[in-house]
């Protein structure tokens, strides 16, 4: 391999890594307070890429198709679709709280459908472009060119991910959501709302995967409403690979697993096609070996 | 508490088919029997479709509502069965009765290997898990030149028995109906014995399982691999009525609907299995014309039922 | 021999010491308590005991074989049986069926034979029911064999644990305060019911209890925790006079 498909595969790896890691964090963050992942997070995903789309397209009237729409999109974005999460919550998994796991994956999982499906039904299955005017310019490494677009991206991935770790350990919501996440009976008897914590978690999570969204439809110039399906499986391997349930470890689970498929899919006898086959091989390693993550902890049942 | 000795009373191992059922079967059998007399190709076409969603049905339910597993990639199953008889009858000109064994054997395989580190975990894990391997096995089916690609099998050998070739509507018809009828038989039995029960306890409640000398990784493996078998000999007689199968005859939404038969009826209870097999058969037929819809309606469907009637729709005769 | 020989027994959930050093035996044939104040680990030793955790260090020994660290199905099977404390039935299924589950680890037949109907699956099945009902027998729940087990009262409730448990035929039988939520009268049953266990089954009997009356009036022998560590043990009076227990309970003279 040469040094400049060393670096193009490092930024490919890099960008798409981002992604992964502000969808993972969304699912660590509601799986810490809930105890299980949630399906539809790769639904919500996708829900937030066509939200923004809307927006973007709607604000692009005025502000034109450049970075302040992109803005306004995301933001826009994150926010309707976190109240989407919130609704999700209440209305699907609330209500199933009590009930054998089995129903309540099963509750989820056709939450999940219900996006997914309506959006098949909404757009009939075609792909929606995402026009950006975001520009090419860049730095050149070698013959590799960054766009500062691509710096941009990152960054603002890696904003995001870092205000969330700070309101986790620096506000009293975020102190109660870690204490909702260690005992929910305690913490209800402490005094603290459990019901909300839970749909602030839903709030946050679901937001950070709207931006996502947002970004993913804008960098990629198209929206798909099955985007979200395989989204949701990548996000959960790199929660998987990071430690579920811990915040550095979403953002290192994301990282690792962009960098993995970005070089894994150079290697000469995994195509583009194999990617998909190539990660979820490295899934099932890693349960089957360290369940727990890179950086997670073990969870002990008391019996 | 209990004075002096008691004779107690023989505690009778239930029959096989509840007696308050039997007519009602026998009816419903009867009328099975004489449908393609009276019914056109098209309605015969959707009968067999039902007995095939009826086989798969019982299948997962094994896996769902038995063992309380999860398994969101059952149509991987049903895929190795077709791909294997496919493969096997047009490209090695194998006998199709032949491909049968061979192709539960393959289940079997695929069930060890998927099944054997990952029916250890948490289920919310194994439901993801078992959902990337379904898309893997359709990735797999998509892009080997063996399998023929994303344009699938074509020129599948329709069966002989005795020298009379299996053909019109109404042969396939009669299969599936034998096949249906071999797969309650199956599961009435297992659902009865020592390891169905097992397979309950395990589902209701896994420690107290594992307390009271369960070997729970034992007993989900058995169940996954029982149910992938299923799938399997379902998915041969499924490729030899097509002749030709593709890739996308064994999406997840194709599992999703196998398990919104299993939800419908009420996890676990074979008579409701039965019947929601056998709306989710006619649910293309309802839903005629609005193709992009039927994935919405499945799933409102589905949750619909886990959020108003968890038990399914068949009424629960233990009140 | 004893029954049971706990050895240098160590449990610790990152920084915390569940488990210190405890060493204890149970001999066959008697009845022995475990108490101590909550908090004191005694369900965390029940737990190692029967393989739902794993222990730091130490040994476990029942019936002179290694049991250390072993999965909890294959404990049961060597006849190690357990109630757990929040009754943990199989609520959904009948009060027969939930008995018949104990003799799931003395039984073989599997998929194959269930689908071939042998003979010798169906002996073998009309034996797990009789052995079931045999116990429910014992504990006096027969007549409510066909019920959901959901559907009993809390007193049966825990009398057919305790019946699920026997049915796996134990050399030992660990119950895991088996009087919570009792009223004297069911109290009173269940002492008579555990000496019937002594008496008619020879099966040896440890139990975890915060009744004192109730421990006092059944143990023959009694071992204390306090802070994951043994603090005393030996018959009743020999306990009930133990400075350290009193301390562990009620604290010393200022």
């Amino acid at each position: 391999m040469t040094l400049d498909l060393v670096i193009q595969q490092l930024v490919n790896g890099l960008i798409v890594g981002s992604f992964y890691a502000l969808i993972a964090l969304g699912y660590s963050m509601v799986f810490g307070v809930i105890k299980l992942l949630n399906f539809a997070h790769g639904d919500i995903y996708m829900s937030g890429a066509f939200v923004g789309l809307v927006v973007f397209s709607f604000v692009g009237i005025w502000v034109g198709n450049g970075w302040l729409g992109v803005v306004c999109a995301l933001l826009a974005s994150m926010l309707v679709v976190g109240l989407l999460g919130v609704v999700i919550e209440r209305f699907a998994y609330r209500p199933m709280r009590n009930a054998p796991r089995l129903s309540i994956l099963i509750t989820a999982l056709g939450a999940s459908m219900v996006l997914n499906g309506g959006a098949l039904a909404l757009t009939g299955g075609r792909h929606f472009a995402f026009n950006t005017d975001l520009g090419f310019a860049g730095v050149d490494i070698s013959t590799v060119h960054i766009t500062y677009t691509q710096m941009i991206l990152v960054a603002a991935s890696v904003l995001l991910m870092a205000g969330m770790q700070a309101f986790v350990s620096r506000t009293m919501y975020g102190k109660a959501m870690r204490a909702v996440s260690i005992d929910m009976g305690a913490s209800r008897l402490m005094g603290i709302d459990v019901d909300r914590v839970i749909a602030l978690t839903f709030f946050m999570g679901s937001a950070l995967a709207a931006g996502g969204g947002v970004m993913a439809g804008a960098y990629y110039g198209s929206v798909h409403f099955f985007m979200g399906f395989i989204m949701g499986l990548k996000a959960f391997t790199a929660a998987v690979i990071g430690g579920i349930g811990s915040v550095p470890g979403a953002m290192l689970g994301g990282l690792l697993l962009g960098l993995l498929e970005a070089y894994g899919s150079s290697l000469p006898f995994v195509g583009s096609e194999w990617r998909d086959v190539f990660v979820f091989g490295a899934l099932i390693l890693f349960l089957v070996f360290k369940p727990t993550g890179i950086l997670g902890r073990s969870i002990v049942e008391r019996v | 508490m209990s004075e002096g000795v008691r004779i107690l009373p023989a505690a009778a191992q239930p029959p096989l088919l509840r007696r308050s059922l039997l007519l009602p079967g026998l009816a419903v059998l009867a009328c099975a029997l004489v449908l393609p007399q009276f019914a056109n190709a098209y309605v015969i076409e959707v009968a067999t479709t039902a007995l095939l969603y009826v086989v798969l049905c019982l299948g997962l339910n094994i896996v769902v509502g038995y063992a309380g597993l999860l398994d969101l990639g059952y149509a991987a199953f049903f895929a190795v069965g077709a791909y294997t008889t496919g493969i096997l009858t047009a490209e090695f000109g194998f006998n199709f009765w032949l491909s049968i064994p061979v192709s539960m054997a393959a289940a079997c395989a695929a069930g060890i290997i998927i099944g054997a580190p990952t029916l250890r975990l948490r289920s919310d894990y194994l439901a993801i898990v078992t959902l990337g391997f379904g898309e893997i096995v359709r990735i797999i089916a998509r892009n080997l030149d063996i399998t023929g690609g994303a344009s699938g099998l074509v020129g599948i050998e329709r069966p002989e028995i005795f020298g009379f070739k299996l053909m019109q509507v109404q042969h396939f018809y009669y299969a599936f109906l034998v096949l249906a009828l071999l797969t309650i038989f199956v599961c009435l039995s297992v659902e009865r014995s020592r390891m169905g029960r097992a397979w309950f306890y395990v589902r209701y409640d896994e420690d107290a399982a594992a307390g009271i000398g369960i070997n729970r990784v034992s007993a989900k493996l058995q169940a996954y691999m029982m149910g992938a078998v299923i799938a399997s000999v379902a998915g041969c007689l499924y490729a030899a009525k097509m002749t030709a199968i593709s890739p996308e005859s064994f999406t997840f939404n194709q599992s999703l609907l196998i398990l919104l038969g299993v939800v419908l009826g009420g996890m676990g209870r074979i008579p409701g299995v039965i019947l929601g097999a056998i709306l989710v058969a006619l649910l293309p037929e309802v839903l005629r014309g609005v193709g992009t819809y039927r994935p919405l309606v499945t799933a409102v469907a589905l949750l619909a039922i886990m959020l108003f009637r968890p038990n399914g729709l068949w009424p629960d005769r233990r009140a | 021999m004893a029954l049971l020989e706990v050895s240098n027994l160590r449990l610790g959930f990152g920084g915390l010491k569940v488990l210190q050093d405890v060493s204890f035996s149970v001999e066959k044939g008697a009845i022995n308590s475990l108490i101590g104040p909550n908090g004191a680990g005694k369900t965390s030793l029940f737990n190692c005991l029967t393989g739902f955790y794993k222990p730091k260090g130490g040994s476990i020994r029942l019936a002179g074989r290694p049991i250390t660290g072993l999965p909890p199905h294959r404990i049961t099977a060597l006849g190690l049986a357990r109630t757990f404390q929040n009754i943990r039935l199989f609520k959904e299924m009948s009060v027969l069926e939930n008995a018949m589950s104990g003799q799931h680890c003395r039984s073989r037949h599997g998929i194959v034979s269930a689908l071939l109907h042998l003979p010798s699956q169906r002996r073998e099945e009309e034996t797990i029911r009789a052995v079931g009902m045999r116990w429910l027998e014992f504990v006096g729940l027969h007549e409510q064999a066909h019920r959901l087990a959901g559907g009993l009262s809390y007193g049966d409730q825990r009398r057919l644990e305790l019946a699920r448990a026997l049915a796996s035929t134990p050399e030992l039988i660990l119950l895991d305060e088996p009087a919570a939520g009792l009223n004297e009268r069911e109290k009173l049953d269940l002492v008579y019911l555990i000496r019937r266990i002594r008496d008619e089954t020879g099966v040896t009997v440890l139990l975890i209890e915060h009744d004192m009356g109730l421990v006092m009036q059944v143990s023959e022998k009694i071992v204390v925790f306090d802070y994951g560590q043994k603090i005393a043990d030996g018959p009743p009076e020999a306990v009930r006079a133990d400075p350290r227990v009193i301390e562990a309970y009620l604290g010393t003279e200022e």
